[in-house]
């Protein structure tokens, strides 16, 4: 909007996404100085992080979380932002229901009080996650003052396995570049490999930039992002979407466009993975032992390997698919859309998750839980022993009840494997969705596409 | 925004990298709706055992570092959510600086927003740092913003780099909002040349 000499340049914010956890402060800030919300109309917010994901009629227990979450609703009306409420068919996670609800869109810049906002990138546009203070700016303001960061370019060309996800993709290029290999820049994700990607494929990719660093990244929009977002209940319609399109249709790099950096992988060799450490840069092949630290060459990081083999509880050269898991948690913003659970699904159909194995499936919103249902996926998950639930963050971060105990080893679709993150004493394994729903069945990792292999699975699911 | 005064502090090192946000205060702690009161939660999890009591193997519970206002870490420092409670709750322990060789981008924003000074330097210049800080006890560094020097209490002393805008908010403890709201028919003024019809928002109700 405005770039003044020795000053961050101003970006004006075209969409603001709110939740309870990260904004009660900001709002408490506006109040204090006596300022409005500039924009109501441009602010969403849901309640998702910290919401039971059981029965969604009782009041919440936990009194903390309790006052939070009122403190969302109090807000909302009073500055007159829309709240999609735990009793609305819309409500979910952030990141789930921005695109579904035809939020987000190509060219726009949207925030949120989360890291996870680089999921909407995969519509072309520039989004990224803020801090509480940022999410006060923007209520405020409807800006952001921002430096320009740097730009990476991350290519991936080849052909994708049978069993191969947007997931493997993403904790692939996080294994190769590093956890904050991606720190300071904007990444643009190109080659073949994401022009084949589903949007919702194209979501999992850019959610998951930020565990390597990158605020921001992004996606080309192309007829699959158009034809996504037509009749989405909050995109343009008719006239407006036609020339919406031919806009956005003139967003995409130049073909010569030069990077700060530019990074280019072969998908063809891309394996199932499984993160063995504490961090998803620590990841390797299914089909591979866990790593020996003494094959690490830089001190530190042989040091951060030994710290997170001895929190996992794991030996070096344990081969993967011998790792056992007590837990399964299929959710998130990467993993708990409808084509995750259509995929996950397709693993489990007419078997049974071993008895030693407590699984959970929680869709990404009440518009996929509906939709899965009415695909009976519902009736698959149940019928194979895995708990059906309402929409939220859950597990991912453990704000609510959904947690690991100390010791327990989870094969989770989420985002980070960090020390505690699903529950103090907790080891995360990250998976994709197919993955972990064969480590439900099986109750420790194995390759899945030899299920494909053997025909165990329908090849179509991909 | 109080303004950033130099500051001589007793150093704390925490000799770890990739220290996350999820580290630096656990989700439980997230629930508050205040600003205050997250010191006491500051890396709970490596702070105390399962059954509350101190970990007496973790830095910040060896009594040579109470009262720490620096913090000595490794890179990378601050990846992960981009909780503010993370900058928060190391500002009511008590640190006005923290040291790295690198940060997380979100991380160092929400610093820069409430007055915590995150200096990078050369990871050969943390090393060195580190062996000065673990061979003496009670080592304390004095932080000049406005020169842009760290110097040590054995004379060691080194300069720092640090975006001139970000010196200057921190410096003058500037409100970046009511900055922002001086430019408000700019403002305006972009809103009605450059809105085309799917920018605003189509008609929406709460469903």
């Amino acid at each position: 909007m405005m770039e003044k000499p020795g000053q961050p340049t101003l970006l004006y914010i075209d969409r603001h996404l709110v939740h309870e956890v990260t904004s009660p402060q900001a709002f408490e800030g506006l109040r204090l100085a006596g300022r409005k919300v500039r924009c109501p109309d441009l602010t969403f917010a849901t309640i998702d992080h910290n919401v039971p994901t059981t029965d969604r009629w009782v009041l919440i227990q936990d009194p903390i979380a309790a006052k939070q979450v009122m403190s969302l609703r109090e807000n909302c009306k009073k500055f007159g932002i829309t709240l999609y409420d735990l009793d609305s068919a819309r409500q979910g996670i952030v990141h789930v229901i921005g695109p579904e609800l035809g939020i987000t869109l190509p060219g726009l810049t949207i925030v949120c009080g989360d890291s996870h906002t680089s999921t909407h990138g995969a519509f072309g546009s520039l989004a990224f996650g803020i801090g509480t203070s940022e999410v006060e700016h923007v209520l405020a303001t409807q800006c952001l003052p921002q430096s320009k960061p740097k730009t990476m370019a991350v290519r991936l060309n080849g052909q994708r396995a049978w069993g191969v996800t947007p997931k493997d993709l993403i904790l692939g290029v996080i294994g190769r570049i590093g956890v904050s290999g991606g720190t300071g820049y904007i990444i643009e994700y190109c080659g073949t490999a994401v022009k084949d990607l589903s949007m919702e494929g194209r979501m999992t990719v850019c959610n998951m930039s930020i565990e390597c660093g990158a605020r921001a990244g992004m996606i080309a929009p192309d007829e699959k992002t158009f034809h996504y977002l037509e009749d989405r209940p909050l995109a343009p319609k008719g006239r407006d979407f036609e020339r919406a399109v031919t806009y956005w249709k003139t967003l995409p790099s130049d073909a010569d466009a030069r990077f700060d950096r530019e990074v280019t992988f072969d998908i063809s060799a891309f394996a199932p993975q499984v993160t063995w450490g504490t961090n998803p840069g620590q990841v390797v092949e299914a089909t591979r032992c866990v790593p020996d630290p003494k094959d690490f060459s830089d001190e530190t990081h042989r040091h951060a390997a030994e710290r997170a083999l001895e929190y996992m509880a794991l030996k070096p050269g344990l081969p993967i698919q011998e790792i056992r898991v007590d837990r399964v948690f299929i959710g998130s913003c990467t993993n708990a859309r409808l084509e995750d659970l259509r995929a996950a699904a397709s693993v489990i159909r007419g078997k049974r998750i071993a008895s030693s194995v407590k699984s959970m499936v929680v869709p990404g919103s009440q518009r996929v839980k509906a939709q899965a249902e009415a695909e009976g996926l519902d009736k698959i998950f149940k019928a194979a022993g895995f708990e059906w639930r309402e929409s939220g963050c859950s597990m991912c971060l453990g704000m609510n009840s959904d947690i690991l105990q100390p010791g327990e080893r989870c094969a989770s679709t989420s985002n980070r494997n960090f020390e505690g993150r699903q529950g103090r004493g907790g080891r995360t394994h990250l998976v994709s969705p197919v993955m972990a729903a064969a480590a439900a069945i099986t109750g420790h990792f194995v390759d899945v596409r030899e299920w494909f292999a053997q025909g165990q699975i329908a090849a179509e699911v991909f | 925004m109080t303004p950033f005064k130099t500051v001589t502090g007793l150093v704390a090192l925490l000799d770890r990298v990739n220290v996350d946000t999820d580290q630096i205060i656990p989700k439980q702690f997230l629930k508050r709706v205040e600003r205050s009161g997250f010191g006491q939660f500051l890396f709970d999890d490596w702070r105390k055992c399962s059954d509350g009591s101190p970990n007496p193997d973790f830095m910040l519970n060896r009594s040579r570092y109470r009262g720490a206002q620096v913090l000595l870490t490794r890179e990378n420092f601050g990846c992960g959510s981009s909780r503010e409670h993370a900058v928060w709750a190391l500002q009511d322990y008590g640190f006005t600086v923290i040291l790295s060789s690198s940060f997380a981008d979100i991380f160092k924003t929400n610093s820069s927003k409430n007055g915590l000074l995150t200096v990078e330097l050369a990871k050969a210049v943390i090393d060195e740092w580190f062996q000065r800080a673990m061979n003496q006890e009670g080592y304390r560094i004095t932080v000049d913003l406005k020169t842009q020097t760290l110097t040590g209490s054995d004379n060691f002393s080194c300069s720092f780099e640090i975006d001139p805008y970000h010196r200057r908010c921190l410096l003058e403890g500037l409100d970046e909002i009511g900055l922002t709201l001086e430019y408000e028919s700019a403002i305006a003024a972009y809103e009605r040349t450059h809105g085309e019809p799917w920018q605003a928002v189509v008609s929406h109700t709460a469903g």
